[in-house]
């Protein structure tokens, strides 16, 4: 019995020598043990499996599996409102990718101006702190106004997303510079400029890359949000105007599509934080 | 002259609740190429302060500091800076480390190599270039340290506390690295440290110092470091001589400790 659960990923014999477990965060963190996490997917499907055979709810509230997995063959080879579901998703993506790069590219630099000089902190503070707890969605109104609905005003608003978070970010990560680092680059000749680029950028990168992490997830979010108020294509139009023909087997698809997104989105984020900064935590 | 001259240096700081606190008063002393100086006081005697104005750090509220005939106004290459564990570029490799400051000097890319070999085989780490900072133990680390410092050939080497987070063995071993550098290279060395042996033994010169105000008060001029250069530093820590000194300066900056503590007591009453 205990092999059969080990196999299965059930019990973790690395940490069964420890007598104390409760509120230790290593045993909890411990490799293995994704047999539980099988158990909760797993469960979930057979659920839904389930509920689709004996017709347990109306499919209006909740679709069948089946027909959920036949609009997305359906939509992944016919398309869906003239755009195919590459497109669809490929354009929510595009909107994220842009906001977030032109946000990282104003942001960053905000940052480093905000740590590095104290008149630049005193002017922007204000209007850093103003904008940072602004949910994006309450800016829709005023930039549909300025920018209408085309591709120009939702890139806007997910750089207005984006760029609060990416300036907090950076600020943090330059301000955790130890000045020993500092002075001791002063002492090997180096300049402002070298300082800069040798010593507080890296020291910054694991903060900044934690900005990107959180923008990333804010900015999808808001992407879809901004679809579902006005949009030819993407994700969030796709449910959004599902719903309005009760097509909710295509709603819960595009939920289903936006999760998984959004996981892609953090998993890739982890990997290049793993690739990029090994020193992370461990100064 | 040449070597480091300190001419009645003074260092007030305003704190921002109006009270003035005097970190150095009155601060003056010459150090002769080649010597080797350790600063010994209890916290908030200004060792850190006088560290940092040599090193260029912070300017004096007056008095006058030159080295090598130069006024010190700012930091230089020509001073080096050795500081406590945590002062490495961790995203930098050993080698990238020790490069960093030849780097900086515009050195090419093989001369800086040829830098980068010679001291990382000098503080006996010639086969750690390519490990990252934090894959190192903490005396490992300070020996990059050093390394990255000496690199540079800077001609006077300031210490802060190298060797204060190390554990006492590894400690040990250190001090007589330290001692090897120093015959070595016969550089000037300024180096400020809390433990009684460790100012002993690295010092030819040491110096007391007192808080409040932060100042010189007592000088000595001793044989331990050079014979530590000959002998193993254990061995001399046991000598009748050194057990001497030691006793001598533990009851000053005992003196001084309960003093403060007194002073404290007074003030909260």
């Amino acid at each position: 019995m205990r092999k059969i659960l080990d196999k299965l990923g059930f019990t973790n014999t690395n940490t069964e020598r420890k007598t104390v477990t409760f509120g230790d965060a290593s045993v909890v963190s411990a490799p293995g043990g994704r047999g539980w996490t099988w158990l909760s997917v797993g469960f979930f499907i057979i659920l839904w499996c389930l509920a689709s055979i004996f017709e347990w709810i109306n499919p209006i509230f909740w679709p069948p599996i089946g027909a959920v997995w036949e609009q997305f063959v359906f939509i992944f080879t016919e398309g869906y409102r003239n755009f195919t579901l590459l497109e669809h998703i490929g354009l929510s993506l595009y909107r994220v990718l842009m906001g977030f790069f032109i946000g990282c590219l104003v942001g960053i630099p905000l940052g480093f101006a905000l740590a590095l000089s104290r008149v630049m902190n005193r002017l922007f503070d204000p209007i850093v702190e103003f904008f940072r707890p602004m949910p994006p969605l309450a800016l829709i109104p005023l930039v549909i106004l300025w920018l209408g609905i085309g591709e120009s005003a939702k890139i806007f608003l997910l750089f207005l997303a984006a760029v609060w978070i990416m300036a907090l970010a950076t600020r943090s990560g330059a301000l955790a510079t130890k000045i020993s680092k500092i002075h001791a680059a002063y002492t090997l000749n180096a300049n402002k400029k070298q300082i800069l680029f040798r010593v507080i950028l890296p020291n910054a990168l694991p903060e900044i890359f934690t900005g990107m992490r959180v923008c990333m997830g804010v900015c999808w979010g808001t992407v879809v949000a901004a679809e579902l108020v006005a949009a030819e294509a993407g994700v969030g139009m796709m449910i959004m105007v599902a719903s309005k023909f009760l097509s909710t087997d295509i709603v819960v698809l595009g939920i289903i599509l936006i999760g998984v997104v959004a996981y892609a989105i953090d998993v890739v984020m982890r990997y290049l934080e793993a690739k990029l900064i090994p020193w992370r935590g461990k100064s | 002259m040449s070597g480091l001259s300190v001419r009645d240096v003074s260092m007030i700081y305003n704190l921002p609740n109006g009270e003035d606190v005097e970190a150095l008063k009155h601060l003056s002393f010459e150090l002769e190429p080649g010597e080797l100086l350790t600063v010994l006081g209890p916290s908030g005697c200004g060792k850190t302060t006088l560290l940092n104005i040599l090193a260029g750090f912070l300017a004096p509220s007056s008095g006058k500091i030159d080295f090598d005939g130069k006024e010190v106004l700012s930091p230089d290459p020509q001073r080096g800076m050795v500081f406590q564990q945590g002062a490495l570029f961790e995203w930098l490799s050993v080698e990238q480390n020790v490069g960093f400051g030849p780097k900086m000097m515009g050195r090419k890319p093989n001369e800086i190599k040829a830098i980068v070999d010679k001291w990382l085989s000098i503080v006996g780490l010639a086969d750690f270039g390519k490990k990252a900072i934090y894959e190192l133990s903490g005396g490992m680390q300070q020996r990059v340290a050093l390394a990255r410092c000496l690199a540079n050939e800077p001609d006077l080497i300031l210490m802060d506390e190298p060797l204060g987070a190390l554990d006492a063995l590894t400690r040990e071993k250190m001090q007589g690295l330290i001692l090897k550098l120093w015959k070595e290279t016969g550089k000037t060395i300024a180096l400020i440290t809390h433990s009684v042996e460790e100012a002993l033994i690295l010092g030819n010169r040491v110096f007391i110092m007192a808080p409040r105000p932060g100042r010189l008060i007592k000088e000595y001029s001793l044989p331990f470091a050079e014979q530590g250069l000959e002998k193993n530093t254990r061995e001399i820590k046991k000598q009748p001589d050194f057990i001497e000194v030691r006793e001598e300066i533990l009851t000053m900056i005992w003196d001084m400790e309960e003093e403060i503590m007194g002073r404290q007591e007074g003030n909260n009453a």
